[in-house]
Parts: structure tokens; C-alpha cells; sequence
């Protein structure tokens, strides 16, 4: 893959925005079917310009004045807003107090930083194919929920070009939710509770609620491979005096003692589930099973949400196909059906993207001298589309029109 | 919007006594839907009000006849209800007042058990359900003829509305409340009767069969903390579009599946109450927007201003006790029986040997409610004053005045009666300088923590008071603080004034020989008593504060014979 230049940006959109980026299906996803008089055009999207000039309320009439300007101004990256009560390029000539944010997709925005507490491998923006699998996790279980227990339909899974994923829920009943009804979606998927100076996170009742059961058991499939040997969360006494915090002080000094007789994290964890669910005799009130477990795991695979993204109607998050500035990386779609060979550093950089584009270009003007140029950029931009590897993921947005 | 009037004006109207007019006003309610097409009216109010003694109609034809019998029930099947349709029918000015003025001490009383006792709990039951009984209001199902107090409590709500719908905070307050109220009848409603209320209320809460049932029994049983095991079988189960259980589905306390939440009959309460609190929210904006109207009625004007700010109650005005309290006394008694407000003003005017005006007002009311003659009072502003070397005479031409004036001996000659606890936390705030005000309301948490520990509060008693003014229930804090000094586990009072800290603080350590103010107990107003009752509200309502004052010279002249 071509290694991705920042200084190169504005070259590389350019040719982007006017090749590349699928306006088709980006409009017909927003407009959704039109059935609604104004919806696209209520749209807010705001752009960050070269230079870090950050501009909000920008909003479209059409598909052809969406892809105008976008080619005019070049966006580093495109934002998605609120569907408000005007078109929010002339809110200002609004009445004060009358320019409300009325409807939005619900989204979700899962970042890798929130989990540098119990990741090793990495921090802070970085990932790496290890510490991945907790995004894959992260889908499987919010996917699920949203899917199985709020039967919502309509859900993109985006990769945000760096470090995570967001999730589109497009359910037209979604898009209406109040602000007060998106935190308790939030709340209802959040179990992994506290900032740096809680060190126990995670505090199951007796009663475990169907949807904590659902997700221990998703996060089971993964657990060995990901915690046990990518992470290695019991290697030696430093990684495992951390899961000994989340342990009650009385089954400490046993713990310590067999760890050091074992000699991998696997034969630990499994001494570990041995000693945690036997009834501890000193302790009061203690449950005796595998609550203990558990809470372990989900501490350290559960997936951690941002509510402030989801909660409110009139939030910007990034918009799919949108460039990541720091990576080049394209937010592209996640295929649920793959979601477990999902490779964020098989995602399509925007200089591979527009090389590719130029070779399939000069291939094609090599085999037909005789057609005209404007001929073959169409060709070659459908083919590029439908037919590239790079591009299908474009594709899914048809998938997510179909349901409709 | 329209108010009528008929016979407007004049005391006498072709040689009748009518007692100033009668007149009523009708309150539409707009739906917001229909607002551009023109205002339907969806519900009418229709207060008549008329002065005096509703029986003295003569010549004028009943709106409405009393119901008999069956004609009673059938208008209020339950003891509880969700306030859907307003009232109609006429009532008198005097009814219509002492409504309002019971609801408001039930739902203060609410508000007091709810911070001071664990809801839910056995003894928060019991309370409540006294506080409702002496109020005469509705609450259980079981008791026969129980016309007039669901009544009652149906025309009090309305009559609320109009004056708690003014502000948000307002309007969060009688929210809090009212939903309290329901939870607690709710919650003593006989099983039996929940489908039935739930039917005549009009929600639709679809009960899911018992195969659907039974395949999803493990998962409801696991997600509902309420249940236990077999008992599944005997209990409804709702399904609900998971967006109406909010306040279940957000703490995973109820069981979803494909967008449907699968609420137990137990927790139905929780949507119960969130459908009230929007309902009413909803309905209180929309008053709002119609109170305009209402409040160009001057009549009704200042009772529902007062009803949001007022104190009701003793005024602590009338000076039985004149004279029981020596001025040597004062410094002891400062520390034993004061509220801190008070306790903190005569500290300032010790050390500072002055106070300005603000605290002036606040503390030496307050002396003259325990008993302080005026002389007395003279003296001991003087004596106190001279200290700060002030001039003599300065004292006389400039504070003296005063004084005399807050006594009602100058001026205008009302007799000022002692600032409320209401009025102390709500009005005239202290700048740097001022020692007035609410110690609990008004303080900075250190230093009132600062403040208490020198009062040798114990450290729990100081935690649980700083957690009460963190809920904003600074009354509710000071209770504590009496409890805390006189070592009693439950001061046995709900504290609005001051000067009731003082007499209760004082029936505590004298062993009750204090002379008890009778507070006059709320009755059906027979002709006698109604006026004294009215003479009495309305004497606590021209009591405020100048600033919250309305012109009541109309409205008392109104009342008296």
C-alpha cells in the first residue's frame, strides 16, 4: 500500500471528492426515499478545512449542490449533524429559540483510549492487530443488543480511519428518539463503571439480567485467544497483580502462591476460576459461583461507550468515507457477516486509493486510445465501485437502502 | 380566552345584597395541534366564584345539582387518579381557597416524609397515609361514600396547577410531589382494582398470553429484581414498546425482546408514573400559557402568587407571650433555642455591636415573636448599639424609628409579623457583610460545616445535615439541627418559622408549659369559622415581603362582613 502523506492531502481529496467519493449512495442514504419534504436539506454537515478551519452548519439542496461544494471546498473531514427545524445554512435568520435540532440517526462511538486500562499491548491512539479483537467484541455485543433486544433494523458499523468504530442506527422510529431515551439505551449497554481511581469496574447482582448473559457469552468465544494469549493478562506478578485488585484480599496470598507454580496465563485463569467460584467461607454475603469470573472478563473485554456522542440529538460525528487526516485511512463499513476478519490495516488509505485509481485509469486509456477521456472516467469510476475490492464497501450502503 | 362578569362592581344590584359580583371565567385548554387552525376547547374549567356564603343565592339558578348516590360514584370509581379532566362546577371564593391551601399542606407534608423517612418503607406508609386522612383527602379504594374526598383531591389539583405551572422550578416541585402522592396510593391499591383503573385511566397496557409467557419465563424472572421464582404464574405481564419503560429498561431492570420491553405487574408502577409525570409536565406548560387570563382576574391573582410563596400557618404575630422574656435571658436562650439564623444574627450583634438593615429586620421580628415588648426591644437594640459607640442620639432619630415601626407604632401602623422560613430562604439574599438569611440555604458548606462543628454537632449529624442542604431541604436540615441539639430522635414538628423553632425548642426543654398557639384546624368551612379561617390566610398572605406583596386593600375588604 502507497504510504500515506499528510502534506499530500489536498492533491489526494481533490482527486477524492471528484473521483472517488460515492455521492449517489451518500444521498440516497440521507434523503431517505425523499418520503419526508426537507430532510436532506435540513441536514447539517459541518467541514474542517485545511488549516484547522472549522466550519458548522453547512447543508445541501441536492445531490448535485452536495457534491459542488464538497469539490469547492475540499473538506479534511466531513461531520454528520442533526436533522434541524430549517436548513441550517440560514439558521441564522431564524427566529431565536426556533431553530431546533429535531431528529438524528443513533450513533455509537467505541475508541480504543478507553481501554488503555487493561491493555498492554498498546496506548493512547495506537492499536494493533492484538488489541483489535476488543472492537470486534465490541460489535458483536452492541450489535446484538441493538439487533436482538431493541430490534433496530437499520445498523452501519463505520470504521473511524484510526483507533475504533461508530455505529449508525437508521431506523426512521430511531431517528426520533428523545435525548432522555438515548442515554437509557447507553445506560442499558453500559456495565464497566469508573475512572482511574476505581480499580474494581464491573459489580454483578445476583440476578444477572439476559443481556449480561448474552454478552459473557460472546465474550467466552474470544476470551482465551484475546485475553489469555494475545494479552498475555496473567504473564507475570505485574499483570497479574492488577486482576488480583478486582479480587476480594482473602484469596490473595493463595492466588500469588499457585500463579508462581503455573507457567502460563491459560493454567492461571483457569486456577483462577477454580478458587473464585468455591464458596470463600470468611466472607460474608459473597456470592459463591462464577460471578467472579465474569466480572473479570468484562472488565477487561466489555465494551466501553462514550454517552455523550449517543445522547444527544444535535451531535456531530464523523461521517462515513470520510478521510482520517492523521491516517489517510477511509471510514469505511464494517461487513458484519466478516466482522472477525475485519483488518483496520487492510483499510484503504486515500494515496492508495487514488493510486489505484490512476493505474486502472492509465490501463484503461492505454487499451482505448480511441475513446474520449470523460468516457473512460465513467467507466472506470462505476468499475471502480462495484468492481475494485477497495470500494465495495460502498456497496453496503445499498444493503442498508434495501431494508428500508 | 374569555371571562365574563355579570353584576360587576356594585356591592348591591337591584336592592340584592349580592356581595360583590359573581363571575366566572372559563379556561380553555388549546391543543398545540390545532392552535393554527384555530383554538378548540378541549376541557373547560368553570369556576363561579362568588363572595361569602354560597348559600345566599336567592333568584339565581344552580349550575349543578349535588349528586346522589350512585351519581357519586360512578364520577370517581377510584381513590386515585391521573387528573385527566378538569373540574366543573362552581365552588365559592372560600372553598376555593381552603382547596388549595389543604393540598398544599398534603403535599408539603410529602415532601417533608419523603426527605425525613426511607419511601416505601412501613413507616413512610403509615405517616402518609395519616397526614392524608387529616387532611380529609382520598386513598383507599376499600372505604365507602368516599365522594367528597376524591373530590376533593380533584378539584385541589386543578386549582394547584394554576399556581405552581408559573416557573420551571415551581413546576419540578409540584411534579415531585403529585408523584409521590400517586406511588404511595398506588402502591395500596388492591390488586383486583389495578386492571380496572388502569382500564378506566385509558392505558393500554396489553397483558401477554400465557404461552407467550411461559416461553420467555426464565428471561423476565432473571431481569426483574421485584420477582421470585414461581410466583411468575400469578402475575400479569405487560408488553410495552420499549421507549415507555424508560426507567426500567435504562437500569436493565426488565426483560427486552425485538423492541418490547416485558414488565411484571409489579413494576407497571414505574411507567405508570413516568406516563403521570409527562402528562402532567405537559399540561402544565400548557396552563401556563393560559394563565394570562386567569391572573387579569384580580381576585385570583394574589391567592395564586401567595399559594407558591405563602406560609401557611401561625404568623406568630399575636403577643400572648409579651413580656415572658427578660433581656438577660437572651444570650442563653440564643444558643439553646434559636435557629441558627437567628442563633448566628445575635452573635453578629454581639461582636459587632450592630447589624444592618436586612438583619435588623430578620432578628428583631423575630425578638418581638418570643415575647419582646417594644421597650424591651428599644432598650436592647439601644444598649447594644451605644456599644459600637454610636451616638445616643443618633440611635434615637435613626433606628429607634424604625423599631417603633416594625412594632406598628408608626406610620402606617401594620403590625409586622416575623419573616417565615419560606421567606428567609427565598427572598432578600445576604451580601458580604449581611448575617441574615438562611444559615443553610445561604452558607458556604465549609463554613456552615465550620459552623455546626463549633456548635458541637456530632460529626454524623453534621454529614446527614450537609446531605439534606445538598438536596436543597434546608428546612428539613435545620429540623435535624434541633433534633441534633435538643437530643431528641424526632423533633415531631414540620418547621416553617423560626419563631416555631423557638417555641418548640422552648416546649422541649420547659417541659411543655409554653403556651401552644392553637393552629386552626382544617375543617369544612361552616360560615363562623370560614371567616376567621379567611381572616387568618389572609392576614399570613399580607404578611410578605413589600417586593411579593399585591394591593390586598380589594381583596381584604372582599372577605370581611
Amino acid at each position: 500500500m502507497e504510504p500515506f502523506d499528510p502534506a499530500e492531502l489536498p492533491e489526494l481529496l481533490k482527486l477524492y471528492y471528484r473521483r472517488l467519493f460515492p455521492y449517489a449512495q451518500y444521498y440516497r442514504w440521507l434523503n431517505y426515499g425523499g418520503v419526508v419534504k426537507n430532510y436532506f436539506q435540513h441536514r447539517e454537515f459541518s467541514f474542517t478545512l485545511k488549516d484547522d478551519i472549522y466550519i458548522r452548519y453547512q447543508s445541501f439542496n441536492n445531490q448535485s449542490d452536495l457534491e459542488k461544494e464538497m469539490q469547492k471546498m475540499n473538506p479534511y473531514k466531513i461531520d454528520i449533524g442533526a436533522v434541524y427545524s430549517h436548513r441550517p445554512n440560514q439558521h441564522n435568520t431564524v427566529k431565536l429559540g426556533a431553530f431546533q435540532a429535531q431528529e438524528k440517526e443513533l450513533v455509537f462511538d467505541i475508541d480504543m483510549t478507553d481501554y488503555d486500562d487493561v491493555r498492554r499491548c498498546c496506548s493512547s491512539a495506537d492499536i494493533c492487530s492484538k488489541c483489535w479483537t476488543l472492537m470486534t467484541m465490541a460489535i458483536r455485543i452492541i450489535d446484538r443488543a441493538l439487533k436482538e433486544d431493541f430490534g433496530f433494523k437499520h445498523r452501519l458499523w463505520v470504521y473511524s480511519g484510526r483507533r475504533g468504530v461508530h455505529c449508525w442506527v437508521c431506523d426512521e422510529s430511531v431517528r426520533k428518539l428523545s435525548s432522555a431515551v438515548r442515554s437509557g439505551i447507553v445506560e442499558y449497554l453500559s456495565l464497566v463503571k469508573g475512572g482511574q481511581d476505581v480499580k474494581k469496574k464491573v459489580h454483578l447482582s445476583e440476578n444477572v439480567h439476559p443481556f449480561v448473559r448474552k454478552s459473557i457469552s460472546i465474550i467466552k468465544k474470544y476470551f482465551e485467544g484475546y485475553a489469555l494469549v494475545g494479552q498475555d493478562i496473567l504473564e507475570n506478578k505485574e499483570s497479574w497483580d492488577k486482576i488480583l485488585a478486582l479480587v476480594p484480599e482473602t484469596m490473595h496470598n493463595d492466588l500469588q502462591q499457585n500463579f508462581q507454580k503455573h507457567h502460563s496465563s491459560l493454567q492461571r485463569w483457569e486456577y483462577l476460576k477454580k478458587a473464585a467460584s468455591q464458596c470463600p467461607s470468611n466472607i460474608k454475603n459473597e456470592k459463591c459461583g462464577p460471578w467472579l469470573e465474569w466480572e473479570i472478563m468484562l472488565q477487561y473485554c466489555f465494551p466501553r461507550l462514550d454517552i455523550n456522542v449517543s445522547k444527544g440529538i444535535n451531535h456531530l460525528l464523523k461521517s462515513p468515507f470520510s478521510v482520517h487526516p492523521k491516517t489517510g485511512r477511509i471510514s469505511v463499513p464494517i461487513d458484519l457477516q466478516k466482522v472477525d476478519q475485519f483488518d483496520p490495516f487492510a483499510v484503504p488509505t486515500i494515496s492508495s486509493i487514488c493510486h489505484e485509481l490512476d493505474a486502472i485509469f492509465t490501463s484503461e486509456v492505454e487499451k482505448e486510445e480511441n475513446q474520449a477521456e470523460s468516457d473512460i472516467k465513467h467507466r472506470t469510476r462505476g468499475r471502480l465501485i462495484y468492481g475494485s475490492v477497495t470500494l465495495t464497501q460502498a456497496f453496503y450502503i445499498d444493503i442498508l437502502l434495501s431494508l428500508q | 380566552m374569555r371571562t365574563t362578569r355579570a353584576g360587576v362592581g356594585g356591592r348591591k344590584i337591584r336592592g340584592r345584597d349580592l356581595r360583590a359580583s359573581r363571575f366566572r371565567f372559563r379556561f380553555y385548554k388549546k391543543s398545540p395541534a390545532t392552535r393554527e387552525g384555530g383554538c378548540q376547547a378541549l376541557c373547560v374549567v368553570e369556576f363561579a366564584v362568588v363572595a361569602g356564603n354560597k348559600m345566599e343565592f336567592s333568584g339565581v339558578k344552580r349550575r349543578k345539582p349535588w349528586l346522589i348516590g350512585d351519581q357519586r360514584k360512578a364520577s370517581y370509581p377510584h381513590s386515585l387518579q391521573f387528573y385527566l379532566q378538569p373540574p366543573s362546577e362552581n365552588i365559592s371564593l372560600i372553598e376555593f381557597e381552603n382547596l388549595a391551601i389543604d393540598r398544599l399542606k398534603l403535599l408539603k407534608s410529602v415532601e417533608n416524609l419523603g426527605v425525613s423517612y426511607v419511601k416505601g418503607t412501613e413507616l413512610y406508609q403509615s405517616k402518609l397515609e395519616a397526614e392524608i386522612r387529616k387532611l380529609k383527602f382520598s386513598y383507599r379504594e376499600s372505604l365507602e361514600d368516599e365522594y367528597e374526598p376524591r373530590r376533593k383531591d380533584h378539584i385541589s389539583h386543578f386549582i394547584l396547577r394554576l399556581a405552581y405551572c408559573q416557573s420551571e422550578d415551581l413546576r419540578r416541585w409540584f411534579i415531585q410531589q403529585e408523584m409521590d402522592l400517586l406511588r404511595f396510593r398506588f402502591s395500596i391499591l388492591p390488586k383486583d382494582k389495578i386492571q380496572s383503573f388502569l382500564q378506566d385511566s385509558h392505558l393500554h397496557f396489553e397483558a401477554i398470553s400465557e404461552e407467550e409467557k411461559n416461553l420467555r419465563e426464565q428471561e423476565i424472572i432473571a431481569s426483574s429484581t421485584s420477582l421470585g421464582g414461581p410466583k411468575l404464574e400469578l402475575e400479569y405481564v405487560y408488553k410495552i414498546p420499549f421507549a415507555d419503560a424508560l426507567d426500567l429498561f435504562r437500569g436493565r431492570k426488565v426483560y427486552l425482546e425485538n423492541g418490547f420491553a416485558y414488565v411484571p405487574l409489579k413494576d407497571i408502577v414505574a411507567i405508570i408514573l413516568n406516563e403521570f409525570r409527562a402528562k402532567l409536565s405537559k399540561a402544565l406548560a400548557l396552563t401556563a400559557r393560559s394563565l394570562p387570563a386567569v391572573q387579569s382576574d384580580e381576585r385570583l391573582q394574589p391567592l395564586l402568587n401567595h399559594l407558591s410563596h405563602s406560609y401557611i400557618g401561625q404568623d406568630y404575630s399575636i403577643q400572648g407571650n409579651a413580656g415572658k422574656i427578660s433581656l438577660d435571658q437572651i444570650d442563653s436562650l440564643s444558643t439553646k433555642s434559636f435557629p441558627p439564623c437567628m442563633r448566628q444574627l445575635h452573635k453578629a450583634l454581639r461582636e459587632n455591636h450592630h447589624l444592618r438593615h436586612g438583619g435588623r429586620m430578620q432578628y428583631g421580628l423575630f425578638l418581638k415573636g418570643i415575647g419582646l415588648t417594644l421597650e424591651q426591644a428599644l432598650q436592647f437594640w439601644k444598649q447594644e448599639f451605644i456599644k459600637g459607640k454610636m451616638d445616643p442620639d443618633k440611635f434615637d432619630k435613626g433606628y429607634s424609628y424604625n423599631i417603633r415601626h416594625s412594632f406598628g407604632k408608626e406610620g402606617k401602623r401594620t403590625d409586622y409579623t416575623p419573616f417565615s422560613c419560606l421567606k428567609i430562604i427565598l427572598t432578600n439574599p445576604p451580601s458580604q457583610g449581611d448575617y441574615h438569611g438562611c444559615p443553610f440555604r445561604h452558607s458556604d458548606p465549609e463554613l456552615l460545616k465550620q459552623k455546626l462543628q463549633s456548635y458541637k454537632i456530632t460529626p454524623g449529624g453534621i454529614s446527614q445535615i450537609l446531605d439534606l442542604v445538598k438536596g436543597t431541604h434546608y428546612q428539613v436540615a435545620c429540623q435535624k439541627y434541633f433534633e441534633m441539639t435538643h437530643n431528641v430522635d424526632d423533633c415531631g414538628f414540620s418547621l416553617n418559622h423560626p419563631n416555631q423553632f423557638f417555641v418548640e425548642s422552648q416546649r422541649v426543654l420547659n417541659g411543655g408549659k409554653d403556651i401552644k398557639k392553637e393552629s386552626i384546624p382544617p375543617e369544612t368551612p361552616q360560615p363562623k369559622q370560614s371567616a376567621q379561617k379567611t381572616k387568618n390566610a389572609s392576614s399570613a398572605l399580607a404578611s410578605l415581603n413589600s417586593s411579593l406583596e399585591m394591593d390586598m386593600e380589594g381583596l381584604e375588604d372582599y372577605f370581611s362582613e
